[in-house]
């Protein structure tokens, strides 16, 4: 029954397994083997008195090397501030349109605002900085308050329509048809003029319609249509809408302009945020 | 009469689990093995392969190969901290890891391919635990002697020349360690600069660790473990076992001849019993490193080092009869002999297989020959290896040390100008994979009418960019491609964009240029 059985060839004792005829044999483990595993507890044991390890009712024993994986954590924190080498500081003393020319801070200030532009600007510009309806784009070249890093600067630090601030970006469209000031048929011809200069389907120049234009529009959107940046008044004599780039859409602002608002983000971030947002839009692609 | 009336007992067949003839030890202590040096042919085939081995693993890094002013001249250096790794006139970068990859599966199957043609050759002859034993015996029977001179000395009294040869040996084994370990790091570093940081003391800490690390281990594998590794820490005899056939050549008692083993042959003879060739000298016990007798058979211990047939052949010869009672040796071939020198009964007759007139072995026994290493599974296995290795080479040949990486942007996809036209936004990385710097030109085929700027050259387009690449440094570039959208179908056109050096390589890649799907 249950004695003990030795294998014939090996001469070892077996454990009694059997699968499809093949026993088990029972070989003695080395010694030294035992100790190794005596020594792993010791280890173990070492373990837990040098490090955090054992658990009490609201924390853990600290153990006595003062471990703590919050406090590197912190240290680590501290050696990438300190890995910056100061260049948050140069930011904040160098002139933006500096930044741009100085390789280090530019590439700096660019990673920087890049995260910054996610957290505060993706909101209404969207991720890729391609705007929307009444959004504008930041890739393309076309500026309401001039694509100069320093122009985008200002605008940045004192906002569009934000009246809180007295420096904002500021302008107002008059409605030109919601108040009376032109007829519908005037509206109508200047609307044509206007949507002629880009070629926008629908679009007819007449003397009427460019004496009305040159009367009523030119004074913020330049006798051309070409814009004036420093008034905020938009180019339409380009290819690229803020609004709806069609007659109707023309006609709609015409009657009763839509304005945007972007908040004076200088108090809101500080400058440094400011200056990095500034270089991050400007390199996108459009900055002049 | 009172006898009857006491009811029957029973007794039972059963004994207690821990019952002290059951139990047998759970830990055995080490048994020491003193191996006794042996000489011939296979003896002198491992100090070469020792030789060998050791010399390619402490010379290499030292081996100098000029690659110009831009890059080391160490001939294989693993640069961790530039992420290059450097073998004579190849260059891998991080991404071509695959060549690495290749390299082990190659290991693998090279492995198989051994295995089954002749056994445990990496156990006995190549791998580093078999080397660098066999280099601290060498130690050890150079200071303390020879076997019996061991033994003496392991049983004696701690005597001031006891305490000597001890600690030399042991002190050499150390030194043995750190040379070791100080070979190891001067393939990750100029090796000439980094042997004068050591010795000074101004190497950084982690070559210092691991020189203490790689010290530790071979002492304690090479000197102290020994065959210990091999039958209880090591996997490889497990899988190298599972991998040999019957056709594998194995270190082989060739029982048939040996046995019935005898050491009063004579006196054996003349009661008339049969006698084998094997006069139980325990020759092939004594200069085992790992203290089996290989006359019990294959086992797992046994690495197939192959001195048992040096010191079996040493032998034979002084006894007059042929070499090869223990030899390499295939089990069919062991087989079909074992079946010639059996009777009916099944015992062994050494007659059956010799001449009864020359006393020769009779032709009919059968001899493993190089025959035995050619034969299906192993073509299949060496073609297998030399096709990877063939596809590596060629891979590894035709590689272009310039490339070009290119991601279309994906957000925006396209932006609308004000003149109308597209623009599309593109990362591009040129990689010189040289070390000398390169000048190139980038443009691009299948867009008509496009012209190209990068970032920072201010709206300024061009045919053509001319670019300066540094030597072994990836060159990134935002690149922007403008063109009409009247020149293009609205969506996504297909075009190259050429990269081409003035030493004439040239590659190139496939993306897209996108422009609105509606059009106003």
């Amino acid at each position: 029954m249950s004695n003990k059985e030795i294998d014939d060839l090996s001469g070892t004792e077996t454990t009694g397994h059997e699968w499809d005829g093949i026993k088990e044999l029972n070989t003695p483990l080395p010694r030294w083997w035992l100790w190794t595993f005596y020594g792993t507890v010791v280890f173990a044991l070492g373990y837990t008195i040098a490090y955090p390890a054992w658990p009490l009712i609201s924390s853990a024993t600290p153990g006595v090397l003062g471990f703590s994986s919050r406090a590197n954590l912190d240290a680590d924190l501290a050696a990438a501030k300190a890995a910056q080498g100061g260049v948050i500081e140069k930011i904040a003393a160098t002139p933006v349109a500096e930044i741009v020319k100085d390789d280090e801070l530019n590439r700096f200030a660019t990673a920087g605002g890049k995260s910054l532009f996610k957290v505060y600007c993706t909101q209404c510009h969207g991720t890729g900085a391609m705007g929307g309806v009444g959004y504008p784009n930041l890739n393309d070249d076309d500026w309401l308050w001039g694509g100069s890093i320093d122009q985008i600067y200002t605008t940045l630090t004192h906002g569009v329509r934000h009246e809180a601030d007295a420096d904002t970006r500021f302008n107002i469209m008059p409605n030109f048809g919601a108040d009376g000031i032109l007829t519908t048929e005037q509206i109508d011809q200047v609307a044509k003029q206007v949507a002629s200069l880009s070629g926008v389907e629908g679009g007819a120049a007449s003397p009427e319609g460019q004496q009305l234009f040159l009367d009523n529009c030119a004074a913020c959107h330049g006798d051309a249509g070409q814009g004036n940046p420093d008034l905020g008044g938009p180019a339409l004599s380009d290819r690229v809408w803020l609004y709806t780039g069609t007659l109707e859409g023309i006609k709609a602002q015409l009657v009763k302009p839509t304005h945007g608002v972007m908040p004076a983000w200088g108090v809101r971030l500080g400058d440094v945020a400011v200056k990095e947002l500034a270089v991050y839009v400007h390199g996108l692609g459009g900055g002049q | 009469m009172l006898a009857e009336q006491t009811p029957p007992t029973e007794r039972y067949d059963v004994e207690p689990v821990n019952s002290p003839t059951r139990r047998q030890p759970l830990y055995a202590a080490r048994r020491k093995i003193f191996p006794k040096r042996a000489s011939g042919t296979f003896r002198r085939f491992k100090w070469l392969v020792m030789l060998l081995t050791l010399g390619i693993y402490y010379i290499t890094p030292w081996l100098r190969w000029d690659r110009g002013p831009y890059a080391s001249d160490q001939a294989v250096l693993i640069d961790l901290e530039n992420r290059r790794f450097f073998f004579f006139f190849i260059e891998i970068w991080p991404q071509e890891f695959y060549y690495v990859a290749g390299l082990l599966v190659m290991a693998g199957i090279g492995l198989f391919l051994v295995t089954s043609t002749v056994g445990r050759a990496w156990c006995g002859y190549a791998c580093p635990q078999t080397v660098w034993v066999d280099l601290y015996l060498a130690v050890e029977r150079l200071i303390e002697g020879d076997r019996n001179a061991r033994i003496k000395l392991d049983q004696g009294k701690w005597t001031a020349g006891k305490v000597i040869k001890r600690v030399s040996k042991h002190a050499i084994w150390l030194g043995v360690g750190v040379l070791t370990g100080g070979a190891w790091i001067f393939y990750f570093a100029d090796a000439p600069t980094l042997l004068h940081d050591v010795v000074t003391f101004d190497a950084p800490l982690v070559a210092y660790a691991t020189i203490a690390l790689l010290t530790a281990t071979t002492y304690t594998f090479g000197g102290l473990l020994r065959e210990q590794v091999c039958t209880y820490m090591c996997p490889w005899p497990r899988i190298q076992a599972a991998m040999l056939d019957e056709n594998s050549l194995t270190v082989t008692y060739n029982a048939w001849r040996g046995e019935p083993r005898s050491r009063h042959a004579k006196k054996t003879l003349a009661e008339g019993k049969p006698v084998g060739d094997c006069v139980d000298c325990n020759a092939c016990v004594v200069v085992c490193p790992m203290g089996i007798d290989i006359r019990d058979g294959n086992q797992l211990e046994c690495i197939t080092c192959a001195l048992c047939i040096d010191a079996c052949d040493d032998v034979m010869a002084k006894l007059g009869k042929e070499k090869g009672l223990i030899s390499y040796n295939t089990l069919t071939d062991f087989n079909a002999n074992m079946a010639l020198a059996s009777n009916e009964a099944g015992a062994l007759e050494p007659r059956r297989i010799r001449d009864s007139v020359t006393g020769k072995l009779v032709d009919k026994v059968r001899h493993t020959t190089w025959r035995s290493i050619v034969r299906p599974r192993t073509i299949v296995y060496f073609l297998g290896w030399a096709a990877i290795g063939l596809a590596m080479v060629t891979a590894l040949s035709l590689r272009s040390p310039l490339s070009l990486n290119v991601l279309h942007d994906r957000n925006p996809l396209y932006v609308t100008l004000k003149d109308g036209s597209i623009r599309n936004g593109y990362d591009v990385k040129v990689l010189n994979m040289t070390p000398t710097p390169r000048a190139v030109a980038l443009w691009i085929e299948g867009l008509p009418g496009a012209t190209l700027s990068l970032a920072d050259s201010k709206g300024m387009t061009s045919q053509s960019l001319g670019l300066e690449l540094e030597p072994d440094k990836v060159l990134p570039l935002r690149l922007y491609i403008h063109a009409s959208d009247a020149d293009l179908p609205p969506g996504q056109s297909k075009f190259q964009i050429f990269v081409e050096s003035t030493d004439g390589i040239r590659v190139s890649t496939e993306t897209s240029f996108e422009t609105p799907e509606t059009r106003k």
